[in-house]
């Protein structure tokens, strides 16, 4: 049996449901990432991941209170919540130092809504979670750490 | 298609707490399967939620969001009977949008 032959064939027949799909408008990248900050999601460090969000350096505030266990035994699923005190708070975005990126979730409140939100993330290993929020032009950040014994990521 | 999400949006003293639970592999693009290929990123990357067609918080996720992810914030107003709609797109460009009603 002709092996390359049949890679090429593989490989083809990948490209071609791809590019239908495409072409019948069943996938849209350019739209889902229209509004998606791919530098803040990619950023591998933790200044990068600030600067892509156009953070800088904020400032710690004890306003902003981080709600996640001490000890999280399964990685895969850390309960975090932020809560700001700060008025007008716009902003809140959720950061992992350790994961292999940083930025977790970032949300956008408009005015009306209350700066108190839940999530769930993944942990890969012991780290700082860190919860930057923007208000009034602003930006604070508050941290907790985590220390997880059983990592989220592989496993 | 994926499966509904669930939606629980309760209305007390002005406010509105709303928690959602989609359904979704949130798959890193990290990991890989038993033959040693990375298992292609495919997670939620933003999400909406409407209040009677008021955004009420729109929020971006990366991978490191748990499988089925969990949301839960609260707004000022809303009464019950009103409508709460929750949209999301992932990085594959499918979507799911999924409405309740305020109790």
């Amino acid at each position: 049996m002709d092996n390359q032959r049949r890679d090429a064939l593989k490989a083809g027949g990948g490209l071609g449901v791809f590019g239908l799909l495409a072409a019948a408008g069943l996938i849209k990248p350019e739209m889902a990432f229209a509004a998606w900050n791919k530098d803040a999601f990619d950023a591998k460090t933790m200044d990068a991941a600030l600067a892509a969000i156009g953070a800088g350096k904020p400032a710690d505030s004890a306003d902003v209170q981080i709600t996640a266990p001490d000890i999280a035994e399964n990685g895969a699923v850390v309960p975090v919540g932020v809560v700001s005190n700060i008025a007008n708070t716009e902003y809140v975005a959720i950061m992992i130092e350790k994961n292999p990126a940083m930025l977790a979730a970032s949300f956008t409140i408009p005015a009306g809504t209350l700066a108190d939100v839940q999530t769930r993330v993944k942990m890969g290993q012991t780290s700082d979670v860190f919860a930057v929020v923007k208000a009034g032009g602003k930006f604070y950040v508050a941290k907790k750490e985590v220390k997880v014994t059983l990592g989220g990521c592989g496993g | 298609m994926a499966s509904p999400m669930r939606i629980r949006a309760a209305s007390k003293d002005g406010v509105t707490e709303v928690r959602v639970l989609m359904s979704h592999p949130m798959e890193t693009g990290q990991r890989k399967n038993a033959a040693g290929e990375v298992i292609p990123a495919h997670f939620i990357t933003e999400l909406t939620a409407k209040h009677n067609d008021k955004v009420v918080l729109s929020a971006e996720f990366g991978p490191s969001v748990s499988t089925n992810p969990y949301l839960a914030f609260k707004f000022n107003g809303g009464a019950k009977g009103d409508k709460m709609v929750v949209t999301w797109v992932d990085n594959k460009g499918e979507s799911r949008t999924d409405e309740v009603q305020i109790s």
